[in-house]
Formats: structure tokens, sequence, C-alpha cells
């Protein structure tokens, strides 16, 4: 169980918590959270958006009832949240490039944070594409080097990487297939996958993926994967 | 009985009546990180095939009110990769180790058999009724005469105690148990998921590339909890029962229906914690109510 410290409306239906959490987080890991009893049954796995000790940070959309209740809770309501659960992004040197779509720009300012502290010198650029109305770029904005925006577009249009960096996605699965074969072979590139899911921790198999290496669990090997893991490159 | 919980299933004793349910709880290893396993009254293995099994294709899970449908299609290693690497740690916890099996025909049921021969498992669940699978499974299980036909074979080579998973998909499920008590079942459990079906209107489409789809969760607690009082007013063989149990008031209702053992199925996915406070609670029952052991209340409805 955990308290919300705030609840806030960022976009239409888009929704940031913060919740009281201390605890070793790394970006790319989620939480299953809930706030009601056994209607919906289950949990909702959502990505860590931003984490430091005692304030842990959720970005998600309301896509069902679940999410629904969830945008609903108010300071100091309690939450149960579960995690963090899943492998998280694979510490990056060199430089890096976020491709983000949607709500899955959320776990990518974590990641972009968590690597600015890692990595002082490095060099970190972000593209963002939204299908109608953007949130979060100013955050990014405030800590990237560049950031690319696209509405209503395709973001993987505009995607140019550079030498020495590599590339973090998280999004549509069409757009991550698009990063993952637009990107040339000398760059590695990691994609964040999403799934239904029961448990979060690799019990039920019902988010089971099928891998180059044969099926893996996106909740507990994943959810981050080498492109070549999960996409044909 | 010293304990409150202790309870024999045959000439088995399990430390309490509480098992999570296979398929739920993988081979136990991603529950350690939440309690000790040996505070369980017994481990319940993945269901299990002769050959591996990579599972069904597309989604898997589906959320009804209070319900869960899944079409998971018994994604499993194999028996022979079970003995190897899940035996050697399940083995070694001090609870009572259950092995769930399944197959596609009987011969794949009497080789998985003859396998198990080799370890020392306490007890055998032969699941004959996965709404998930295309051969096998569930066809075993919808008729009396099958359900004993398969029982029979598997009990004649079987050096391990044989409990039957049965399917509420069939003929009256009483009948169904009866046929495999006389064929030399030592208990039975019950109940597997119940079929159902999904449709996503806005895809115009069925939800599972499997068409039909197993439910659990608490939304077939009732179907279960009638169906475990007409099989322990029907057979003398103990029965674990288990369909929607999500609190120890849950559990208490299928023991007060005759169950000797109860399983924990779908609630360990939204609270990792459930059969150990599902443990605690019945305890807290039976101080409270001043039983001296919790086969007081057993089948008193």
């Amino acid at each position: 169980m955990a308290l919300v410290q705030s609840n806030t409306c960022v976009s239409p239906g888009i929704y940031k918590m913060t919740v009281d959490f201390t605890g070793a987080v790394k970006p790319g890991q989620f939480f299953m959270l809930r706030a009601w009893d056994k209607d919906p049954l289950l949990s909702r796995p959502i990505s860590v958006h931003n984490y430091e000790p005692g304030k842990l940070t959720f970005l998600y959309q309301v896509v069902g009832k679940g999410t629904e209740i969830l945008s609903q809770l108010q300071s100091n309501d309690d939450v149960t949240i579960q995690g963090p659960y899943g492998n998280g992004f694979p510490e990056i040197t060199g430089d890096l490039c976020v491709v983000g779509g949607g709500i899955g720009t959320a776990p990518l300012y974590y990641l972009v944070r968590h690597y600015q502290k890692q990595n002082p010198a490095g060099k970190c650029r972000v593209y963002l594409g939204f299908r109608d109305i953007a949130y979060g770029a100013d955050a990014f904005a405030a800590l990237a080097d560049e950031v690319v925006l696209d509405v209503g577009g395709i973001i993987t249009h505009k995607l140019t990487v550079l030498p020495g960096e590599t590339v973090v996605t998280c999004g549509p699965e069409i757009m991550m297939a698009a990063v993952a074969s637009a990107v040339p072979a000398e760059h590695a590139v990691y994609v964040s996958l999403e799934a239904h899911m029961a448990c979060g921790i690799g019990a039920c198999l019902g988010c089971t993926c099928e891998t180059r290496s044969g099926n893996k669990k996106v909740c507990k090997d994943g959810p981050v994967f080498g492109r070549e893991e999960v996409f044909n490159v | 009985m010293s304990d409150y919980l202790e309870t024999k299933f045959n000439d088995i004793l399990f430390k309490n009546p509480v098992i999570p349910a296979s398929g739920t709880f993988g081979f136990g290893r991603e529950y350690e990180a939440f309690y000790d396993l040996a505070k369980l009254g017994g481990l319940c293995s993945k269901g299990l095939t002769l050959e591996p099994k990579s599972g069904n294709t597309g989604m898997r899970l589906w959320e009804t009110p209070a319900g869960l449908m899944n079409s998971i299609g018994l994604e499993n290693p194999g028996i022979d990769a079970f003995i190897e690497k899940e035996w050697p740690h399940l083995k070694n916890i001090d609870t009572v180790t259950i092995v769930n099996v399944g197959g596609k025909d009987e011969e794949s049921y009497l080789t998985a058999i003859e396998k198990l021969n080799t370890i020392d498992a306490q007890l055998i669940e032969l699941n004959i009724s996965c709404p998930n699978v295309k051969a096998g499974g569930m066809a075993y299980g919808i008729k009396a005469t099958t359900a004993g036909d398969i029982t029979k074979k598997v009990v004649d080579i079987s050096r391990h105690p044989i409990m039957v998973k049965l399917s509420p998909n069939g003929e009256a499920v009483a009948d169904i148990a009866r046929a495999c008590e006389a064929a030399g079942a030592q208990g039975i459990s019950l109940i597997n998921t119940l079929q159902g079906m999904a449709i996503d209107y806005r895809k115009k489409a069925v939800v599972f590339d499997n068409l039909y789809a197993g439910l659990s969760g608490p939304a077939v607690k009732p179907v279960a909890l009638r169906m475990t009082h007409q099989v322990c007013q029907a057979v003398k063989i103990p029965v674990m029962a288990m369909g929607g149990i999500s609190d120890w008031k849950d559990a208490l209702e299928f023991i007060m229906a005759g169950a000797t053992c109860i399983q924990i199925g779908t609630i360990n996915f939204n609270n990792p914690m459930a059969p150990i406070e599902i443990i605690e609670g019945l305890k807290a029952y039976c101080i409270k109510e001043g039983l001296a052991n919790i086969g007081e209340v057993r089948g008193i409805v």
C-alpha cells in the first residue's frame, strides 16, 4: 500500500500520479497497481515515469476500468503497488537516442534522467511522436540536448541516428518495429514491449512473446529486449 | 492432531489444507520472493506434458467482471526438463509436492507417468480437463467413460497416487468423479476452468486464437462450490477443491462443502500473499470457534 501524493490530468486522458515509495527502481521497470477489490480482477502494469527516494511517479493513459479508477484517486488516498518488476533498460554508455510514441514516452523520461546522471558528458537526443496532442515534451526539453517532436505524423520519418548512439524505443508496436528496421545494424536498439499481464512476476504465462531464443515473458524476461530478439531485422 | 490445520489426504499429511493451484504458481520460484514456500500445505506444478509446449498464439488473457479468461494452452518445458531443472529445487522444499500432468493422447499420458515414476513426488494431479488445447486436454474429462478409462490406465502404471482434476464442462460431474474413483483414483480435484468465449465488438472478431478459453476467478465460485458439494457427496476418496477462492472465508465454504484440501488459483495474480493470508485466516477461525482442527467443520453442509 502506498499513499498518493498527487494525481493530476496533464492532457486529455493522460494522468500523472506520484506516490510514496523508496527502494531500488531502475528505468524501464514497472509496478502492478490496483485501487479496487475484485472488479476489475487484475492489477494494472504501469511503467515508472520518474523516481527519486520517497517519490515514485507514473504517467498513464486511461484506457479502461482500472485506469479510470486510478485516475480518480486523490492525494492521501491509498493505492496498492507491487514492484518494481521487469528487467529495465540496460546501463547505456556512449550517446543515447530515445524514440517514444504516445504513452510509450512515459518510461523514457526516467531513462533520460538516469542516463544523464551516469553519463555527464554523454549526449542525449529525444524523438517524441503523438497522434493528436503532445504532452511531456517540455520536461524532455529541459533535460535533453535535442528534442524532435511530431504530432499527427510518423516519427520514424524524422529519425536520424548519429554515430555512437544507442537507440531506445517505447511506443506502439508498429512504431518500434519501424525503428528496429530503420536504424543501421551498428547501433544497439532496445525496445520496451507492452502486454496484457495477470501476475507481473512470471507465473501466469499470459504475456509470453515469441523471441529468437524461444518464448519469453514480457513481465520478467522483459519488458526490454534487444531489437533482434523480438523483431525480424 | 495437534495443529489446527493439519490435514490428511488419504495417508498424505499436509501441514495445512492450502495449496496453490496448477498454472497460477509456475514451479513456485516466482513466489519465493514473497514468502517461504514451506509455509504452504503443498505445491502443485504448472501443468506438464510429455513434450515441451510453447502454448497458444495471440491474446492469452481477457478480464470479465470479477473473472479472468485465459488461453495459455499448457505452455510448459516438458517432463524431462521439469525433472532435470525444476524437480531438484521443488523436492527440497519442506511441503507436499504434487505434479500436474496433461496429455494429448493415451500414449503421451502414459509415457509421462512412467517418467514421473523416477521421482519422489507425493501425488500426481491428472489433468483431463484443460479446455485450452486442441488435442487431449478436456476431451478425456467430459465423459465418465473416457475419464474412467484413462484414469485406470494411469493408475495401473503409476507408482504415485493419482488425483484426477475434473472439468466443469462435461457430463454430470458426480458421475465422472464416481467413474474415476471406480478406476482407482485416490483423489479428485476440481474445478478446472469453465469454458467461455470473448468477442471484441470493435474488431468484429473473437478475442482468442483458440476460439474458446477458460474462465476462472471469483466469478466462478458459486459453480465450483456446487460441484464440490456434489462430488463430495458422490465419492469416498478425498477432494481438493478450487474455483474462485480469494480469502479464508471462501476456503472455509469449500471445506464445509466437504473438501479435504483447497487450491488457490487466480487470486495469486492480484495478491501474491493470498495463500498465506488464507492459512492464517483459517487458523484464526479455528481458535475463535474453539475447534481443535479445521476438519471438525468439514462436510457439515
